[in-house]
């Protein structure tokens, strides 16, 4: 392949590439996106290439390997175009009769298409699906049409569009006030105004500039940049190259965490094939800008998001944190100005150049613009990938898209913000998503987690969870994280195991307001949140716990005790039988008692009990009833007498 | 270099320009409590001790003083309530695992901190990183460094260099905070437990 010298080339190349595909031509859309991979993606897709062969089919058909989107839970996700049919959970099996039926017969699969789990009723298309109509889907819509592998795809999408139009009709300053003009904010959590952060580095005097992809995803559950990178590489890309160009950088970074094989891989691909286009390196489009990118793999810290310790660890040294009371946007990697953005506000930026700043804004509430991407995850029937508009209210994310929770159990709370965000209870499911309103309840954006709750979940055994996440992940140069966070988890895990005193919780606001007031970094200074949020709104499960030695939503171990109804209990031997710990006693036709001394409280009985005489239940606060004398526990049935 | 007029506690002070605001306010006699500084050694930012309250725009804030460079008209405060609150809860969990340095103990007098709040972890090491930027800043040996993170992390000297270096040397010992004993027992570890 020849370079592409100039934009009117980029242009004659798109339309021949345009010209080899016939939009009548039956493709069918794979994901090959991490989620639906492991959910057996890789042998449908050798599948369909197997049966197109077998059914002589191989010049009528394309077979397209994607990236995600989003629909996760339902993987592997198969869309069939032109008719833009959905297929979900889609096995090698069914992949004989994909074929004949609908690629050769046009007809529908019945079974393999969305089937409302309340109603019943069916949607084909995936526009049609609730999880997908009711997102707004600016940068991820693309996933399911493009190979990431090959840049002809992308550039079939209008791709590089974008970075023609700024090295040919734009100055720097147009593109800095375009993107001020969007009021993109930072999408990795912090929310700071992009095209500040980009001016305030344009600015700068010093020559030598650097722009950096932040892809160091750590917070548990969340993939959403996971998914951008693997599916859409070149669009990190040209955002990157043309912040390069708005701030004047000639270097470029992609810090990706080494445990996303399949994003390093294919952004590996993505700068190759752009370099090999003339997109990369010198004189890129005949523009006289020059710009090279390299990829650095991050050795596995979380603290590594932070953007200081990113560029400590692209310095090659130990990934802690330094103070930023000048900004790394001025002041960044080697001292050079450093423009540093998540995956996703990068992937943005061409739309916001090619649709416009107007176009962006349309999109979100007052202070917080464009769409943003969570991962919903936890309790809730549609796991995945969604993106919304900003300003949606948290129900419609949580019942509208994901579908509820699932069997039939009460919403408790939603956990935004990562490791350090906050839990929002349900009297608050009306809020608007947005950086402001986020922050003000107490939790934050964050890079776009959402863990969803139950009443299942103990609010301070969550407060625990994640504190022990950050026990691990404080780098320890600074004394009020580190030490916070050890005080803090101590206190929270004595808390559940009915250790707790009076004023602990006081003890947790006081540790909390100097690790979030004194701390180097955000990850201290945030650290705190998840448990002044639990404070805040569950204050009742803490009190439970500690005066009552009661865990209200019946989860932690050290408080709850399994207990045979007598009255209920058939003598069935079934879970004296499932028992690991061998600690029910009992035989046929004799009541069944669990010896709480050995009982390990692995709720096994409890799963096992025939639904029929749900005998077995959880209790926490009350004394487990002694048990039943030995001339009781016969059980003596009515047929048998007769 | 330019001047640069600041307050601290009322005072006004005259700063060079790149100065830190703990440099300022040591310059003009004013003390403000410190662990992981030496003037030897580039700022670090790590005990936070140093807080102090800048007044500035109209908005108050926190900021480590050793770190933070003096800006034009900066309004500084040394000793508040919030300041001496969050000093004491600091020293007492340092405390925690130095329950003997004489160092701390001076300084829990100060802010009144209990030296018995939190359950006793001796681990001697404070984290102020002292002994292993002395050895890599000034005497560009590396012989000490830290390995592992968060709660686990603790100083380590890297026996080969330590078996050439560090014998007639031992600067490191004396900038230990909380006990120079402890630097010795992990140097002694070292070399016999390679």
């Amino acid at each position: 392949m020849a370079r592409l010298e100039s934009p009117e080339e980029l242009g004659k190349f798109r339309k021949k590439i345009l010209s080899k595909r016939d939009p009548n031509t039956p493709c069918i859309s794979i994901c090959a996106g991490t989620g639906c991979i492991a959910s057996g993606a890789g042998e449908v897709i050798a599948a369909f290439k197997a049966e197109i062969e077998k059914q002589g089919l191989k010049a009528d058909v394309n077979t397209k390997e994607t990236g995600c989107p989003g629909f996760c839970e339902r993987g592997p996700v198969v869309v069939i175009y032109p008719e833009e049919i959905c297929y979900l959970q889609v096995k090698p099996q069914d992949v004989p009769e994909i074929v004949s039926t609908t690629i050769k017969e046009k007809k529908i699969v019945e079974r393999l298409v969305y089937a409302d789990p309340s109603t019943g009723d069916k949607a084909i298309h995936e526009s049609e699906i609730p999880f997908y109509k009711n997102q707004k889907r600016n940068l991820l819509g693309s996933n399911i049409k493009i190979d990431p592998k090959d840049i002809d795809d992308y550039l079939a999408q209008d791709g590089y569009s974008a970075l023609a139009k700024v090295l040919f009709k734009m100055s720097s300053k147009d593109v800095l006030d375009e993107v001020k003009k969007s009021n993109l904010r930072g999408r990795g959590g912090g929310g700071f105004p992009t095209g500040r952060k980009w001016e305030e580095s344009c600015n700068a005097p010093d020559e030598i500039k650097y722009v950096i992809v932040n892809a160091d995803e750590g917070d548990p559950g969340a993939f959403m940049d996971r998914a951008l990178l693997e599916g859409n590489p070149h669009s990190i890309l040209e955002g990157l190259i043309i912040g390069a160009y708005a701030v004047g950088a000639h270097e470029g970074f992609i810090y990706v965490r080494q445990e996303y094989p399949l994003a390093v891989e294919n952004v590996g691909i993505a700068i190759r094939q752009a370099e090999e286009y003339g997109l990369l390196g010198k004189n890129i489009l005949g523009s006289a800008f020059d710009f090279n990118v390299m990829v650095h793999q991050g050795a596995g810290a979380f603290v590594c998001g932070e953007s200081s310790a990113l560029m400590t660890a692209l310095e090659g040294k130990a990934g802690e944190p330094r103070p930023k009371y000048i900004h790394t946007a001025v002041k960044g990697v080697w001292d050079r100005p450093s423009v540093l953005n998540n995956v996703e506000t990068w992937a943005n930026v061409p739309l916001i150049i090619n649709k416009g700043a107007d176009w962006f804004t349309q999109f979100g509430n007052e202070r917080s613009k464009g769409t943003k991407i969570f991962s919903l995850v936890g309790k809730i029937n549609n796991t995945g990938l969604v993106e919304v508009p900003m300003g949606i209210i948290l129900r419609d994310i949580i019942f509208k898209i994901g579908g509820g929770i699932p069997g039939g159990k009460k919403f408790k709370a939603v956990q935004t913000g990562g490791p350090s965000g906050g839990c929002i209870p349900e009297e608050m499911l009306n809020l608007e998503v947005g950086y402001d309103e986020l922050t003000k309840a107490g939790s934050m954006m964050g890079s776009g987690g959402m863990i969803v709750m139950d009443e299942d979940n103990c609010m301070v055994d969550v407060a625990r969870y994640f504190l022990d996440f950050l026990t691990d992940e404080s780098c320890g140069k600074c004394l009020p994280c580190r030490e916070g966070i050890r005080q803090m988890l101590k206190v929270l895990t004595n808390i559940t195991k009915g250790k707790g005193k009076e004023g602990d919780i006081e003890l947790l606001e006081e540790l909390s307001e100097v690790a979030g007031e004194a701390s180097l970094c955000a990850l201290g200074k945030s650290a705190p949140n998840p448990v002044l949020s639990t404070i805040r709104y569950f204050r009742d499960e803490y009190e439970a716990h500690i005066k009552e030695k009661r865990c209200p939503a019946l989860s932690c171990k050290d408080l709850i005790a399994y207990y045979i109804d007598p009255a209920k209990c058939e003598a069935c031997m079934i879970c004296l039988k499932k028992c690991p710990a061998e600690a029910i006693d009992g035989g046929k036709g004799k009541i069944h008692i669990i010896d709480q001394e050995k009982c390990t409280k692995c709720g096994t009985c409890i799963e096992v009990c025939p639904p029929r005489f749900r005998s077995v239940r959880k209790m926490s606060g009350e004394p487990v009833p002694p048990p039943i004398p030995e001339e009781a526990r016969k059980i003596v049935r009515e047929s048998k007498q007769r | 270099m330019s001047e640069i007029l600041i307050q601290i506690d009322g005072k006004e002070v005259k700063a060079k320009e790149g100065m830190t605001l703990l440099e300022a306010a040591q310059s003009a006699g004013t003390k403000i409590p410190t662990l992981c500084y030496h003037e030897k050694l580039a700022p670090y930012g790590g005990c936070r001790l140093c807080l102090v309250e800048l007044e500035s725009r109209g908005w108050t804030r926190l900021v480590a003083s050793c770190v933070y460079p003096v800006e034009k008209n900066l309004v500084v405060r040394t000793r508040s309530e919030k300041i001496d609150r969050i000093r004491k809860m600091l020293l007492e969990q340092l405390l925690a695992h130095a329950p003997d340095s004489l160092e701390l103990q001076e300084m829990a007098k100060e802010y009144g901190a209990d030296r018995n709040r939190f359950e006793k972890e001796t681990s001697f090491c404070i984290h102020c990183g002292l002994c292993v930027r002395y050895c890599a800043e000034v005497k560009k040996k590396n012989a000490v460094g830290f390995v592992n993170r968060g709660i686990r992390k603790e100083i380590s000297f890297i026996p080969d260099i330590a078996a050439r270096e560090c014998w007639d040397c031992k600067e490191c010992f004396p900038l230990c905070p909380t006990e120079a004993l402890q630097a010795a027992f992990v140097l002694v570890k070292a070399l016999t437990f390679p």
